[in-house]
Order: structure tokens, then C-alpha cells, then sequence
């Protein structure tokens, strides 16, 4: 009894706070509602006995993915004077598309029944001494192996994924470029110098500012032996 | 093995003058390619010799196997008769004395000439795997080969427009009547099984009367594949309708011409004939079209030579007719004779050919006769050479063209048949032509007031002895070689001589008759002959007012023949405009339109779609998850309806 | 076992679920104000997932829900973290994070 009144309470702040996330104004308060929708939701996991599931998602829906949502919205600055009258012009095809679906999923679930067999047809049987997080245990390791591991390639492939897209390279940071450090001559770096006796260091020209340049005696000659070069 | 150093010592001369005539220098060139040529005719006479004299009987000599496929199996092999000697002595002396002559002539060049004496040599390598060869695909290779290199040559000045267009003429004009021979040879495949001349020849009698069915006839095999290898004869031999390109081939150097177009190529037709002797002697209906062509030939290109210009295509036509007389004698059956007008004709008209080189040599390379004249004290030797070819060729007496030219005439008045008197009318008249326009050309060229500037007229001067010395051989040929040879290749025991190589049918009594003409028949050649000359005389010497007021009454008869009788234009119009502009319409539709449009079209579409999808993408996310969550909730009721 | 209308059976779980999902639904495209909205509403569209998943697991008896749901968590939350990362980067770049001014791909 407990349990049935749970539910519909359960169930009824999840449903009125999805409502929220899609219909705030303020997109601070629509992840909020988010976060409450999650909660509510891992109330309902267990009740239905899947506790380990249940905390997974508030430890990684609520507490990663929702913490990222907030994060993202903060940093964009975004205004929430927003447009209201795109709102209207989908309004009556979206919401007949929506009836349609919601329609289908009802006429499924009321017009379907279990197969005789189903008892017999599971995959991995919960076994009835264990806890659940136990059983998980036992099953996620071994037979389902493959797909872990390959969870885990996602994960690495979103994380890649995710630095590429947004690493700002600022030029700001000095880096060490060890194969040209080891390609280093000492002619690229040490000039020795001959000085006369006594003459002092002004002579050789390194000071700042470098004297200019004396200007190189131009190639003063009339047009008409430019085409020397061109006969023999 | 003379007779295989005669046919390939040419090519070695010209593979080494072709690829190391740069760096071996011209000098070293042409004396290589002397030398290569030199060799070849002492071979080719010797072989001849042998065969003739030393009684070396017929034979084969093999070389290597070609092609082995299946049932059709081909050799290279050189076959050895009289026939085949005969040719290649001609063919090896004539092209070595034109050889000698061109080291003269091309003297004068800007550029290497080692090309010119690697494309003669190969010229001749080509004739002479044409007339050695024992089976008709080699024959035909020869034949392409001569082809190659007529184009080759014709075309030797390439920066020249007139020399490359005339080319390609050629080139062209000759492949119409090369794929009726590949037909040809095809249906000979056919009907024997194989095409080399020993099987052929072997089995003439079993297919005597052997049919086909074509469009609805049912003509003899023989005759099919006569008149389809005497198409591509059409075209070598430049007989009418096919003759268009040879006048343009003039515009290749003289001695090309002259080797070329007189002597050796263009005779490769009625060599083609006398070798296919066995076969045509079934087909009297496809040689009664080549008598016919012949006379045609004979008669159309000699009204065509007496107005022409042109030293070199009064020449050209000249030759043109005297082919006609050959093919003439082949169709009437007398296909020795035509093999001895050959050898003659080959004789004094590379003779005039180099004459008339000698004549554009000494007149700073002026061609055209109206701007000659008055040289005949300059240029003596080359004035007496040229009268000795004109007396061969117009049939005087006792010189060679008179043996040959008076059995030609006098077998086809023997024949009996309507063609043959046809041919023996056509004969006669252009004999009094031929004489005509030869002597019109010796007085327009030598005599009379000179036409030419100052300036040319001071550099008239006798050739070097280079180009003398072959013509004074060719004269020799073109006075003594009728009365030397007519008794082995027309006489009485011609078939001694010939042993075989020529085939004549029982029915064929042709050249026993041309003993039993009457004596008035005998010398109407003589006689036309020398009136020819009388009215050339009259003409040119007498009163040159005459031939001008002649024109001027006959304008369009004239016009008619200047412009030798209208068949270019008539093969521009039917033949070339069209393909011009079927070849235009399919480049410009065909393949610029359709086939590039597939692509381009693709293209096109591509983008335009691309333009309209491209509407999709608005950049607005309110937009693009709302169309998201549409399209779930579609997916999703389509579930779950169907289900 | 606790009476009618207070036993709470899987339908009841389901329920829940399902209007937390159209809420969320709702959310993404009903928001005109900023990004971060969307963001949100889709944490509260996972979060019914999870709720599902986790109803299933105790009706069926069936510790493969909890284990589907814990991996639907960590994949929230790497989603989560990138997103805010690209619309920290997009709000450097922009100046604003209001939905309708997300339109640069405009095609």
C-alpha cells in the first residue's frame, strides 16, 4: 500500500517536473527541474526493486550529466528573455504528432499480452539470494563483457570528443620542442669573434642599435648594355 | 636460292635505309640501297636465265609456315615459273635502273633522301612478293604492300597539300577494288578449301559448274570470283571507274611515277589475270567484261591524253590506255600476248617517265607544256630517248611496242567475238591517239618558238650522267626487247617457253590466229600509227593556229575532255559528298548528341535532382527534428498496422 | 498485496513511461527558446527508456533490462557531453544559441 501510494506520488512530480524542464521560461530552472525529474525517477527504480540502478543515475545523471547542463548554461550567458511566438506556430501539428505517439504507446500496452513462454525466454535470471547490485555484479562481468568494455571505448571516444571540440590552443604556454633542441649546432649558437689587443668590444659590431647598412654601389649602367648578357 | 636473294635483297636496303639512313648519311644511303637493287636484278636474271635456258624446271621455294589453323594452312613460299622469273627480272632491272636514276633526280632535295630510297626499295620488295607468290593471301600482301608504298610515295613531299590529298586518293581509290579481291579470295577459300595456286590450279575441273545463289540469279562460281578479282584489278590498274587516282599520283616525284605508275604497280592487275589464267579461262563472261573494260579504258584515257597540259599526265593517261590494251588481250584469251605488252610497255614507259623527269630536271621544274618548247638542241640525249619511247609506244616498226601492240590488236580481230571486235575498234583508234598525243607532246616539249622565260630557258641543261645512263638502258629495252623476246612469248613455242604458267583452255585458239590475219588487218596499226604522227605534225610544227581554232569550235567537246570527262566531279557528287556528310551527321548528331549525350544527360539529370533534393536541407534543426520525430511516429504506425 | 488500485503492475510503469516520452517529444520541437532545451528533453526521452526497461526487468523477472538500461545510461551521457560541447564551440562561433538562428547548413 505504502508502495502504490509512493508511486503516484513518485510518479506524479516526475511527470508535473518534465512538464517544467520544457515549458521554463529561465533555462536555469528548466535543469533544475531536470535534476527533480531525475531524483523522482530513481525513487521509481526502486520501487521496482533495481536499487542499484536507481543510485547509479543520481550519481551520474544528477550529479554529472545535470551538473554539466548547468555548468554549460551558466557559461553561455544566455537570455532568458526569450521568443515566445515561434511557440504557436508548431504548436497544433506538434501536438497532434505527440497525441499520435502517445495514442500508439497506449494501444500497445493495453492490446498486448505475454507470451506463454516468457518465464522460460530470460536472458539472466535475477537470482533471488543476492542483492541486487551483487547479481548485477555477477552478470555485468562475465556475459556481458563485450559490451562494457565497448561502453568504455564510448566514454573514451566522447571524452577525445569533447576536448577536441573546445580546446582553445592560447600560444600562451612555452613548450619544449626536444627535437630541435637536440638538432641544435653550437655554429647556430656560439660565434667567436676575433678582437684586436687593447681594441675594446665597439668594433665588433654587437651592440645595440646595429649601425646601418652601408648602401651597396648601385648597378649604375644605361639601358643599352642590359642585353649584353643575352648575345655571345 | 638466287631467286630468294632476288626477292628479299631489296627489303634489307630498305629496312637499313630506312632506319639508319640518318645517321649513315645520304651518300652511304643510297649506296647501300644501289648496291641491295644491283644484287637483286643479277639474281633475278640469272634466275630467269636459269629457268629459261638452264632448264631449272618449276618449283616452290618454301620460306615459313604463316598461318596454321585448323584446315586453312598457308606458307610463305616463292613460287618459281616462268610467269613469276619473268616479272621479277623486269621488275628488279627496271626498279634498279629507276634507283640510279633517282640519286640524280633528288638531288636537288632540301631534306635526307634516304626516306625516298628505303620507301623504293620496300616498293620493290613488295612488287616482287606480289609476283613470286604462290598463294593469294601472299599475293595480296603483296599487293597492299605496293599499295602502302604508292601511298607512301605519292605522298613523299608531305608539306605539300596537293601531293597528301592525292595520296589518300590513291589509297582509297585502290581499296575499293582491294576488298572486291578479298572477296575474291574469300569465295576461292570457299570453294577449294585452300587458296595457295597449286591446289587451285589442280582443281579448276572439278568445280567447273559450280553455282551460287545471289539475288535471285544463279551465276557460275567462276565467274563470280572472275569479275570480283578482276574488280581489284580495276583498281590497281587504275582501268575506268576506278582509274581517278592515277592522274593525281603525278604529283609524287618522276621516277615514283615512273617506277610506279608505268612499269611495275599498276601491272600488277593484268599480272593478277595471266596468273588466274587456270580459273578465268572457265569464266568467258567475266572475261568478256574485262575485254570490254579494257577497250573502254583504252579508247577513253587516249582522248583524255590529247588535251592534256601536263607533261607527266599525258603520260599518266597514256599508260592508263595502254593497260587497257593489256587487259584487252587477257580478256580475248591471249594472255601471253598481254604478258609481252607488259614487259614492253614497262620498258619504254619508264622510259618516257624518266624522259620527261630529265625534261622538268633541265626546265628548273616546270611541268606544264605550254611553257616549254625550243629545247631540243639543249637536251639531246634526252630528245632522242624520248623519241625512241615514243616509237615503242606509238607500235612503228620493229620497235618493241610493235611486237606486242599489233598481237594485242590482231588477237582481239581473231577472237571473233562481239568484244573482241569492239576492242579490236577501240585498239585501233587509240593507236592513232596514242601516236597523236606522244608526238604532241615531243613537239610542244622540244620544238618550236620557246615558251619558257629567260630566265629557265638559260638554265637548260643536259641531265647528269646519273639519270642518263638508266635511260640510255631503257632505250636499249625499248628498242630490242620486242624483237628479242617476241618469239618466246608469243611465237609459235610459247608454250615451251611459258611451261605451264599460263593456262589456256582447248576452246582457246586465240594466238595460233593471229597468224592467219588478214595482212590489211596486220598493218592498220602501222598505218594509224604514222597518220597519228602526220596530224601531231600538222597540229604542232605546220600550223599551231589549228589545234587552238579547233578547241574554240568545240568548246564544250573540249571542256568535255580537259576535264577528263567530268568523273571526279561525277565521284565528288555520288560518292564523296554524301560520305561527307554522313560522316558529318554522325559526328555532329551521332556522337556529339547521342552518344555524348547519355553521359552528359546523366550529368544534367544528376545536378537538376540534386538542385531540387538540395530544397531538403532548409539548416533550420526545428525543421529537421521535427521531420525526425514525423518519421518515427509514421514508422511506427505503419508497425503497427501492418502488424 | 496491496489493494486494486493501489497494485502497481507493469501497465502502471509503462504508462508513466510513455507520457514522459511524449513530454520529452514534445519538448524538442515545442521549444523555441535555445538548444540546451532540446538537449534536455532528450536526457527526459532516455530517461522513460530507462524507465521501461527497468519495469520489464522486474515483471519478467529479468536482469538483462537493468543491464540495457545501466549501457543506455553511459551512452546518455557521453551523447550529453559531446552535445554541450558543440553547442559551446557553435555558441564561440555564433553568439547565440537560439534554435532558429541554428541555420548555417542551409543547402
Amino acid at each position: 500500500m505504502i508502495t502504490g501510494l509512493a508511486f503516484y506520488v513518485f510518479s506524479a512530480i516526475l511527470l508535473g517536473s518534465a512538464a517544467m524542464v520544457v515549458t521554463s521560461r529561465n533555462p536555469v530552472h528548466s535543469v533544475l527541474f531536470l535534476i527533480l525529474a531525475f531524483f523522482n525517477a530513481a525513487a521509481l527504480f526502486l520501487i521496482a526493486g533495481a536499487e542499484f540502478l536507481a543510485m547509479i543515475l543520481v550519481i551520474v545523471y544528477v550529479g554529472a550529466v545535470a551538473v554539466l547542463f548547468l555548468f554549460v548554461v551558466m557559461m553561455l550567458d544566455v537570455d532568458f528573455v526569450a521568443l515566445r511566438e515561434g511557440l504557436q506556430r508548431y504548436a497544433p501539428v506538434g501536438a497532434t504528432v505527440g497525441a499520435v505517439l502517445f495514442f500508439e504507446l497506449l494501444s500497445v500496452l493495453f492490446g498486448w499480452q505475454m507470451s506463454a513462454d516468457a518465464p522460460v525466454l530470460r536472458l539472466s535470471q535475477i537470482p533471488s539470494n543476492l542483492q541486487n547490485t551483487r547479481a548485477i555484479g555477477q552478470v555485468l562481468y562475465t556475459d556481458y563483457i563485450l559490451l562494457f568494455q565497448l561502453s568504455g571505448l564510448i566514454l573514451l571516444v566522447a571524452m577525445i570528443g569533447a576536448i577536441v571540440l573546445t580546446h582553445r590552443d592560447r600560444h600562451t604556454t612555452r613548450r619544449q620542442d626536444i627535437t630541435r633542441q637536440q638538432q641544435r649546432r653550437v655554429s647556430d649558437t656560439l660565434e667567436i669573434l676575433q678582437i684586436r689587443s687593447g681594441a675594446g668590444v665597439q668594433e665588433t659590431g654587437i651592440y645595440r642599435p646595429k649601425p646601418k647598412p652601408k648602401p651597396e654601389p648601385a648597378l649604375a649602367q644605361a639601358d643599352g648594355h642590359a642585353q649584353i648578357s643575352g648575345e655571345h | 636460292m638466287l631467286y630468294s636473294i632476288a626477292v628479299f635483297a631489296p627489303i634489307l636496303g630498305s629496312l637499313v635505309c630506312g632506319f639508319a639512313g640518318r645517321s649513315i648519311g645520304d651518300r652511304s644511303a643510297q649506296l647501300i640501297t644501289i648496291a641491295c637493287m644491283v644484287l637483286a636484278s643479277i639474281c633475278g636474271v640469272a634466275s630467269w636465265y636459269n629457268h629459261i635456258f638452264a632448264n631449272v624446271p618449276n618449283g616452290t621455294v618454301a620460306i615459313a609456315t604463316w598461318i596454321d589453323s585448323g584446315t586453312f594452312h598457308l606458307d610463305w613460299a616463292l613460287r618459281y615459273d616462268t610467269l613469276s622469273v619473268s616479272m621479277v627480272a623486269m621488275v628488279t632491272t627496271v626498279a634498279t635502273l629507276i634507283h640510279i636514276y633517282s640519286t640524280g633526280y633528288m638531288a636537288h632535295e632540301h631534306s635526307t633522301t634516304s626516306r625516298f630510297f628505303a620507301y623504293l626499295s620496300l616498293f620493290t620488295f613488295a612488287m616482287l612478293m606480289l609476283v613470286t607468290a604462290d598463294n593469294l593471301v601472299q599475293l595480296f600482301f603483296g599487293w597492299e604492300g605496293v599499295g602502302l608504298a604508292s601511298y607512301l610515295l605519292i605522298g613523299y613531299w608531305y608539306d605539300r597539300p596537293a601531293a597528301a590529298r592525292a595520296a589518300i586518293k590513291a589509297m582509297i581509290v585502290n581499296r575499293v577494288g582491294d576488298l572486291s579481291f578479298a572477296i575474291g579470295i574469300a569465295l576461292v577459300f570457299f570453294k577449294f578449301g585452300a587458296v595457295d595456286f597449286t591446289t587451285i590450279f589442280a582443281n579448276i575441273a572439278a568445280h567447273t559448274n559450280d553455282t551460287y545463289h545471289l539475288f535471285g540469279a544463279e551465276p557460275r562460281a567462276y565467274e563470280v570470283i572472275g569479275f570480283l578479282l578482276f574488280f581489284g584489278a580495276m583498281g590497281k590498274s587504275a582501268q575506268i571507274l576506278l582509274h581517278t587516282w592515277l592522274p593525281d599520283a603525278m604529283e609524287g616525284p618522276t621516277p615514283v611515277s615512273a617506277l610506279i605508275h608505268a612499269a611495275t604497280m599498276v601491272t600488277a592487275g593484268v599480272f593478277l589475270m595471266s596468273r588466274m589464267s587456270p580459273l578465268m579461262e572457265f569464266a568467258p563472261v567475266a572475261l568478256t567484261f574485262v575485254t570490254f573494260i579494257g577497250a573502254t579504258t583504252c579508247l577513253f584515257a587516249a582522248t583524255i591524253g590529247c588535251v592534256q597540259n601536263d607533261i607527266k599526265r599525258v603520260i599518266a593517261y597514256s599508260t592508263c590506255s595502254q593497260l587497257g590494251y593489256m587487259f584487252m588481250a587477257a580478256g580475248v584469251g591471249a594472255y601471253q600476248a598481254s604478258m609481252f605488252h607488259l614487259i614492253t610497255h614497262a620498258f619504254f614507259k619508264a622510259l618516257l617517265f624518266l624522259c620527261a623527269g630529265s625534261v622538268i630536271h633541265a626546265m628548273s621544274d616546270e611541268q606544264d607544256m605550254r611553257r616549254m618548247g625550243g629545247i631540243w638542241r639543249k637536251v639531246p640525249i634526252t630528245y632522242t630517248t624520248m623519241w625512241i619511247g615514243s616509237l615503242a609506244l606509238a607500235g612503228i616498226p620493229y620497235f618493241a611496242g610493235y611486237w606486242s601492240k599489233d598481237a594485242i590488236l590482231e588477237a582481239t580481230y581473231a577472237a571473233g567475238t562481239w568484244v573482241g571486235t569492239y576492242g579490236f575498234i577501240c585498239g585501233t583508234l587509240a593507236a592513232f591517239l596514242t601516236a597523236f598525243y606522244s608526238w604532241r607532246l615531243l613537239f610542244m616539249t622540244f620544238h618550236g618558238a620557246p615558251r619558257a622565260d629567260e630566265h629557265t630557258m638559260s638554265h637548260v641543261h643536259e641531265s647528269p650522267p646519273s639519270m642518263l645512263v638508266p635511260l640510255a638502258f631503257l632505250s636499249l629495252g625499248a628498242i630490242f626487247a620486242g624483237w628479242l623476246l617476241h618469239a618466246m612469248f608469243i611465237g609459235d613455242h610459247n608454250a615451251a617457253y611459258w611451261q605451264g604458267a599460263i593456262f589456256t583452255a582447248e576452246s582457246n585458239h586465240v594466238l595460233e590466229q593471229i597468224e592467219r590475219t588478214p595482212f590489211l588487218i596486220g598493218i592498220l596499226p602501222t598505218a594509224t600509227g604514222v597518220l597519228g604522227i602526220a596530224l601531231a605534225w600538222l597540229f604542232y610544227i605546220n600550223n599551231p593556229a589549228l589545234p587552238v581554232r579547233l578547241a574554240n569550235t568545240f568548246p564544250a567537246i573540249y571542256r568535255f575532255l580537259l576535264n577528263k570527262w567530268y568523273f571526279d566531279e561525277l565521284y565528288e557528287f555520288l560518292f564523296v559528298r554524301p560520305s561527307l556528310w554522313l560522316a558529318r551527321e554522325l559526328w555532329k548528331v551521332g556522337d556529339a548528341q547521342i552518344i555524348d549525350g547519355v553521359p552528359n544527360g546523366l550529368a544534367s539529370m544528376a545536378e537538376g535532382g540534386s538542385v531540387q533534393i538540395v530544397r531538403i536541407q532548409t539548416g533550420s534543426i526545428a525543421v529537421y527534428a521535427f521531420t525526425m520525430l514525423i518519421g518515427l511516429v509514421v514508422m511506427v504506425s505503419l508497425f503497427l498496422l501492418v502488424r | 498485496m496491496p489493494q486494486g488500485a493501489l497494485a502497481i503492475g507493469l501497465g502502471h510503469y509503462l504508462t508513466v513511461a510513455a507520457i514522459l516520452l511524449v513530454l520529452g517529444v514534445f519538448g524538442i520541437f515545442l521549444n523555441r527558446k535555445n538548444v540546451i532545451v532540446i538537449l534536455m528533453s532528450v536526457e527526459l526521452i532516455l530517461l522513460a527508456v530507462n524507465l521501461n526497461l527497468v519495469a520489464f526487468s522486474s515483471a519478467l523477472n529479468d536482469l538483462a533490462g537493468q543491464i540495457l538500461a545501466m549501457f543506455v545510461l553511459t551512452v546518455a551521457a557521453a551523447e550529453a557531453a559531446i552535445g554541450l560541447a558543440i553547442v559551446v564551440v557553435y555558441f564561440r562561433n555564433r553568439g547565440s544559441i537560439e534554435v532558429e538562428d541554428v541555420n548555417l547548413m542551409k543547402g
